[in-house]
């Protein structure tokens, strides 16, 4: 009986002083602070990899892109955030082939879940890294991810 | 000098508003104020005017006399225990000889300035908090009184000059073995909940009852709330720097004269707020990390642990103080 209260007198203590530890820790090491400045540290400002700021389309340096038209991610989208619009094109070998007009985003609808890229059997969207978005005019969030002239990147089927 | 002291005291409470803000925020990992004055230093006094300039709402359904009353007490409770503090050798407003018996009587009536508080906002929050701030009090003014009273034994006077000259060969966490180091964590301890900050802040508690017993306070009645509890965070450091640290005595080693010399070269008013503020930091330092206890262990912590300990303890320091066992 007075074992165990003198037990729960220490054992008290010794978790208050665990917790004091941290917090102390966390006192004299200043480096481990968290908080960004944000409008002073623009410049330098990096994202965590994780973060989803909007979805993009990535383009290599000859305008090719890897997105085939299969509505993977327009079907996947729970809220109709994705409209692709499709064209038929002919190649140099006279085969018809179904290759994407415009990949619409319309980004005031998109709350960046991530299922599209989980959708996406070919990589070819990814979520970017910018956040601000804010514009006046709600037009001017409905975006076309495609660059203008751009090509199915070779061997993506 | 009272004038010189009043003034002094409201800018300590600035500089503790902006050291608490900064100790908190770097304890969780955050910048804390950095926007006004150099590293945001004159946030307390944006804070200031713009709450000097709010309005200061009365509750139509509120005890307006009472309502008005509550603040001050609070502010005039908490200034009165200034005066038996002694900041150096020779600046202390009032040498009373029973100096402990004042402040600990004095401060407990901060108790009717937040019942009052409670009880005249006409709101059930502010009721509930004031409520278990007069249990809280009343509970941990015991633990404090027997705290106080080890040493009083020991030094054999009430009288704060006398208590910190009894201190002059060495301060009384120091000879006092542990007995004493006992009852100096059951003051903190005590004193931490007679205030009602964190951990203890039940009569708050932003979370159950919005702000407690100050819900209905704005403006300026409420910066007296604010004043009043920074200056009790200072006057029960204080006290613990007094009574346990030797208050202006600076620190000493034995025999080794070169030392202590030099450490006489720093005035005993610097010695006084160093050991102050170092208590007021590990009073913040409790406040941001500990979570907020129950009301039921708030009481089990007083009446089962603290209050026996230090019943037993002060019969030990009684033993201490008969046979001569300290140095």
């Amino acid at each position: 009986m007075l074992k165990d209260y003198f037990k729960t007198i220490f054992q008290a203590i010794q978790s208050l002083f665990t917790g004091m530890k941290l917090t102390g820790y966390y006192f004299t090491h200043l480096k481990e602070i968290q908080t960004e400045e944000y409008p002073d540290n623009r410049a330098t400002l990096k994202m965590a990899e994780r973060f989803r700021g909007e979805v993009i389309m990535p383009h290599n340096e000859d305008n090719e892109h890897r997105c085939t038209g299969c509505q993977a991610c327009e079907i996947a989208c729970p809220n109709g955030t994705i409209k692709i619009i499709t064209k038929q094109e002919v190649l140099a070998d006279g085969k018809k082939k179904k290759r994407i007009d415009s990949f619409i985003y319309h980004h005031d609808l998109c709350t960046l879940c991530n299922l599209c890229i989980v959708a996406c059997p070919s990589d070819a969207i990814k979520m970017g890294q910018t956040f601000e978005h804010s514009v006046y005019d709600k037009k001017l969030l409905k975006k076309i991810l495609n660059k203008p002239g751009s090509k199915l990147m070779e061997g993506v089927e | 000098m009272g004038l010189v002291l009043i003034v002094f005291l409201v800018l300590l409470c600035f500089f503790l508003g902006y050291m608490e803000r900064k100790v908190a925020a770097f304890m969780q990992v955050r910048l804390g104020p950095n926007r006004v004055g150099p590293k945001g230093s004159m946030q307390i006094v944006a804070d200031t005017i713009k709450l000097l300039l709010k309005e200061g709402l009365t509750p139509n359904s509120s005890d307006k006399f009472l309502f008005n009353l509550a603040p001050m007490i609070m502010v005039i409770t908490s200034f009165l225990v200034v005066a038996p503090l002694a900041f150096s050798s020779n600046f202390q407003i009032w040498d009373t000889s029973i100096g402990i018996l004042y402040v600990s009587s004095v401060s407990s009536m901060a108790v009717i300035g937040i019942l009052m508080a409670g009880w005249s906002s006409n709101n059930k929050y502010s009721l509930l908090g004031a409520m278990r701030s007069g249990a809280q009090i009343v509970s941990y003014e015991l633990s404090i009184g027997l705290s106080l009273i080890s040493i009083v034994i020991l030094s054999g006077s009430l009288q704060m000059s006398e208590i910190i000259q009894s201190q002059q060969n060495g301060w009384w966490l120091l000879k006092g073995h542990f007995p004493v180091w006992i009852s100096f964590v059951i003051f903190i301890i005590a004193s931490t909940a007679e205030i009602n900050r964190a951990p203890f802040d039940l009569a708050e508690a932003e979370q159950e009852l919005t702000a407690g017993f100050h819900t209905e306070y704005s403006g300026m009645k409420f910066a007296m709330f604010l004043l009043s509890e920074y200056i009790n965070l200072f006057v029960v450091s204080a006290i613990a720097a007094t009574v346990f640290l030797g208050g202006w005595m600076p620190f000493h080693i034995g025999n080794f004269a070169a030392f202590n010399q030099v450490m006489d070269y720093i005035p005993g008013f610097f010695w006084f707020m160093g050991k102050t503020m170092f208590i007021i930091f590990i009073i913040m330092w409790f406040r941001w990390t500990f979570p907020r206890l129950r009301v039921d262990q708030l009481l089990n912590l007083e009446w089962k642990y603290l209050l026996p300990i230090s019943m037993v303890n002060t019969i030990l320091v009684t033993i201490m103080a008969i046979y001569g066992l300290h140095f």
